[in-house]
């Protein structure tokens, strides 16, 4: 078990390498430089410009680059094109942000999905079963900002409360309950939106996966044994039917980068995702790069945690 | 119930072609069963229904907004901004800026034109997007999953191409796509073409392995080995009797794909990466409508419910299509 | 307690039809089947045939629905008993063992725990005694080392272990009457017999009444006392093994016979019978057997054919057998 840990950690550390190869490779590649050590651009003076592009090594060659961001990045100096201040904690106080959005919605998503799902598989055919699948394309096929948007016209117009952001403006000298309350107001709107495309992709895989184990021979044997219907489905057949998901779990922590750009630029939510819309709007490349090599690090990551899972999980697979 | 004659001995003896098919007295082929199934599910046929009626409308719509003008969606008319849809133009517009029957259907935007107009034009070039980026998906998740499945076992160097294959799709799988997109097209020059290519060369991958899941399963059906003992050339096997048999997962695939092509071009031009003017796509009409939400909300809300409708439509017809293809029915025997 | 001569099965006129698009549609079609205590009969027939549905109809564990007939279990009539009542009659009273062991067994239990789980239930003993008698089980269907099988998965078991584990899931609690539905069809032939052996030596220690529902003719030979031969939903034949296969009355199961190959015969050709069964959904007005049978005469494609005695317990629904 522990050779296989090793040796798959080491090929994912030689994939993570390769990943950030490539990134870089992909983005100095772009044409259009960063507004700040562009030569045209009139705000800057000549000097200027080239100190900065020394001291950002921008006309060393491409794998010189690579070295120095690298080197940068593990020591911790690695510094934004936008403002100078080191990356990796203004991407660490994002992530903070980030977090409680990315925790709430997950949450949202897996505690809703798995009763709908169930019951559905459970009523096959019926009017509960249907209309959740309707629901549940629609859902799907919605642009998420669409319905945030129209969320969030009705509930000014109807309440006049404030939704956007991560906290009312003005409630700073609040009391600490007051101001509470109010920061989970504004997590509750945003994780809810995001949420929903999630339940309804998750649910349905739930019901299939259910309709799918509730078919096999071995829940025909529980009946058969004599067993009571809550004992056949939710012992035997959940049991088998949740397997997949175990590993889905893992590959959940890519969705803490990847998953929030758009509800964050929607909700002003100061996060991760908005980050790295900002970094490419101001073509920020050590900001793209490392959120870029993060992300894809915590994708590997996710993986693993999903094979492990699994093992744990599945009787019939054992780690060779 | 209905008794028909039973068939005579000398008909029976002639022995069975295909089961149901027999049993129904109909000839099928499996094409044809799957179109039978697939037309039992309501929700899935509306979904058809709808497809087929936009497919009319892109190409009315880009004949009718490009060749032959009747509705132009780039006229500007700054007297008659920001109208409701159904008004009626106002009498102040020289003659040749009055829209058809002087009517607006879907009304105006802020700079006047007829945004009846831009999403006819709108619909030709999200439909083609979608389209166009999934062709390209397709064509390289199809390869790569069919030369993965079919020559999985030769070995090329340490590993085999299998091996090679997948550890290729695994990396590119690790990007976080939508960040990848965003960046890709935010750091190239705005283009249709950029953003069809992008979108196309990140949704390859659950093709391929679907393709490549198929490819393994039909390689050790009899029919190829009969067919390699006939001699056939491998290319011929592949592309004549194997990749038919696959289809119908890539098909599946295809459809859930171009509707997510669809929201992922929305998605990019609402975030302002999009589709460049003049060119209308529902996504651009879309962001543009954002800051017009209160005023004038059907900016915001017509071409968000016409791309809600399109997307839905694909993913009903996609999930139709992979209902029909499962056996639904497990009859037992006995 | 019934008395030593009602029988311990009696299914009278049982007809079961499924819900389709098109309608229902009858898979049995009104049978009479009758066990006694101890006694092993066997129910044959070709797949589509209705078998399986009939010995599902018995546990209610079919998806079709009972449109007609009883069946009378120990006095009480299940097709009417509560689901309540119906769960303490499977695997306490009646126990059923299926086709296909590689997936009847759930794979993310142990075999300990499947087995345990029917005592548990039904016999309500306390944890420790529930293992011990598993143990007690699993050595008394031919399971080596049955300690330690008890923490193992099924993956880890062969088929026919995996089997014999069902058939000790069965018999846990003594049940009156044991259910086989095809249980050899998926195993290797040698593995066959050894099965039936086991089957047979269990029914003996027992007391165990068995319902065999097979298409295999060889397995009927050797263990079924008494067999009926089932054709689209109805009986056709029905006797002990030795008048059947002795004096075969039906053209049917004459055909299904002499479609046997016989290994003093090698160079013989194998005779099939042309044709195909009818399917459930567009049956005969008359005998279903008709279209394909080499005596059919006048009678047979207006009227089905009730059973005609042909000897002593033995008949046959046929026009041909009319005396």
């Amino acid at each position: 078990m522990w050779r296989f840990l090793v040796r798959t950690i080491a090929q994912r550390l030689l994939l993570l390498v390769v990943i950030s190869i490539v990134s870089h490779t992909v983005i100095h590649l772009a044409p259009g430089q960063p507004s700040e050590v562009d030569a045209l651009n009139p705000m800057m003076k000549a000097e200027d410009v080239a100190r900065i592009r020394k001291s950002f090594h921008l006309d060393d060659p491409i794998y010189l680059q690579y070295v120095h961001w690298m080197k940068d990045l593990c020591t911790g100096q690695l510094k934004s094109f936008r403002d100078g201040m080191p990356v990796v904690p203004t991407i660490w106080e994002r992530f903070l942000n980030s977090l409680p959005l990315f925790v709430c919605t997950t949450l949202i998503v897996w505690t809703a999905s798995f009763p709908i799902g169930i019951r559905a598989a459970l009523k096959r055919g019926s009017r509960y079963d249907r209309s959740t699948t309707f629901v549940a394309y629609t859902l799907i096929s919605v642009p998420g900002f669409f319905l945030s948007y129209l969320l969030i016209l009705w509930v000014v117009r109807t309440f006049h409360l404030p939704v956007i952001g991560l906290a009312t403006f003005g409630t700073e000298s609040e009391s600490g309950a007051v101001r509470l309350m109010d920061r989970i107001w504004h997590l509750a709107i945003p994780s809810l939106m995001a949420a929903l495309t999630g339940i309804a992709v998750l649910s349905r895989y739930v019901r299939a996966q259910m309709l799918e184990v509730l078919g096999q021979d071995y829940v025909r044997t529980a009946r058969a044994k004599g067993l009571d219907e809550d004992h056949v489905v939710y012992g035997h057949a959940l049991r088998n039917a949740l397997l997949p998901f175990v590993t889905m779990f893992g590959l959940l922590l890519p969705g803490l980068i990847s998953g929030s750009v758009i509800f964050e630029q929607i909700f002003a939510w100061p996060g991760l995702g908005l980050l790295g819309y900002e970094a490419i709007l101001a073509r920020d490349f050590p900001m793209i790069l490392t959120l870029n090599f993060m992300a894809a690090a915590l994708t590997l990551l996710g993986i693993l945690l999903s094979d492990i899972l699994y093992a744990l999980v599945d009787p019939r697979i054992r780690l060779e | 119930m209905s008794t028909p004659l039973a068939p005579t001995p000398g008909e029976l003896a002639l022995g069975p072609s295909r089961p149901d098919a027999e049993a129904l007295g109909i000839a099928e082929t499996p094409a044809q069963q799957l179109w039978r199934t697939f037309r039992k599910d309501r929700l899935a046929m509306v979904g058809l229904y709808t497809l087929l009626t936009l497919l009319v409308v892109a190409l009315l719509g880009n004949l009718l907004t490009g060749w032959w003008v009747v509705f132009d969606p780039t006229t500007v008319r700054l007297p008659d901004k920001l109208l409701p849809p159904l008004s009626a133009a106002s009498s102040a517009l020289g003659k040749d800026l009055l829209p058809p029957f002087h009517v607006y259907p879907f009304g105006t935007d802020e700079l006047g034109r007829n945004v009846f107009a831009r999403m006819l034009q709108g619909s030709f070039v999200s439909l083609s997007v979608g389209i166009v980026a999934v062709s390209i998906s397709l064509g390289i998740g199809v390869t790569v999953g069919g030369l993965a499945g079919f020559y999985g076992q030769r070995k090329f160097g340490p590993l085999s191409v299998d091996s090679w294959l997948m550890r290729f799709t695994d990396v590119v799988l690790c990007f976080p796509t939508f960040f990848l997109i965003l960046t890709v097209v935010a750091l190239l020059p705005p283009s249709i073409y950029n953003i069809m290519i992008v979108i196309g060369i990140t949704s390859w991958m659950s093709t391929a392995r679907f393709v490549r899941a198929e490819f393994l399963a039909l390689r050790e059906q009899d029919f190829v080995t009969a067919a390699k003992a006939l001699g056939l050339p491998e290319w011929r096997i592949i592309f004549r009797h194997m990749i038919p048999n696959a289809l119908a997962p890539v098909l599946v695939s295809a459809t859930i794909n171009v509707a997510h092509a669809i929201l992922t071009e929305s998605a990019l031009s609402f975030l302002g990466f999009g589709v460049r003017p003049p060119y209308a796509t529902w996504g651009n009409i879309l962001a543009d409508g954002r800051s017009y939400i209160f005023d004038a909300p059907w900016l915001f809300l017509i071409p968000g419910a016409a791309i809600l409708l399109v997307v839905l439509a694909f993913n009903l017809v996609g999930e139709g299509l992979r209902d029909a293809m499962n056996p639904k029915l497990r009859k037992r025997a006995g | 307690m019934t008395a030593p001569t009602e029988p311990l099965l009696a299914i009278a006129d049982l007809r079961v039809e499924f819900a389709t698009d098109a309608g229902p549609v009858p898979a049995v079609r009104g049978i009479d089947l009758s066990i006694s205590a101890g006694e092993t009969v066997a129910l044959v027939g070709e797949s589509g045939s209705g078998k399986s549905v009939t010995a599902m109809s018995v546990m209610r564990l079919t998806e079709g629905r009972i449109a007609a007939g009883s069946i009378h279990f120990l006095g009480r009539d299940l097709a009417n008993l509560s689901d309540a009542e119906m769960r303490d009659v499977r695997g306490g009273q009646i126990g059923m063992i299926f086709q296909e062991p590689m997936t009847s067994l759930n794979p993310v239990f142990t075999i300990g725990r499947q087995i345990e789980e029917v005592l548990l239930l039904h016999q309500r003993l306390s944890p420790r005694a529930a293992r011990a008698q598993a143990i007690e089980l699993l050595q008394r269907v031919g399971i080596p080392a049955p300690e330690r099988r008890l923490a193992q998965y099924p993956h880890e078991l062969s088929g026919g272990m995996k089997q014999r584990v069902m058939l000790a899931m069965a018999i846990a609690c003594r049940p009156r009457l044991l259910i086989a539905d095809e249980p050899t069809t998926a195993l290797d032939v040698t593995i066959q017999a050894q099965i039936m052996e086991l089957l047979r030596s269990l029914k003996q220690e027992f007391g165990m009444a068995v319902l065999l529902i097979t298409h295999d003719l060889g397995v009927v030979a050797h263990f079924a006392e008494r067999v009926l031969v089932m054709y689209a939903g109805k009986i056709v034949e029905q006797g002990s093994v030795r008048d059947v296969f002795k004096r075969a009355s039906h053209p049917y199961t004459q055909a299904l016979l002499a479609a046997l190959p016989d290994p003093l015969k090698p160079a013989e050709r194998l005779e099939a019978i042309p044709g195909r069964v009818p399917s459930p959904s567009m049956l005969p007005a008359g005998c279903a057997f008709c279209a394909r049978c080499a005596h059919a005469f006048e009678p047979c494609a207006g009227r089905q054919p009730p059973l005609f005695e042909v000897g002593q317990a033995h008949s046959a629904a046929c026009f041909l057998r009319q005396a």
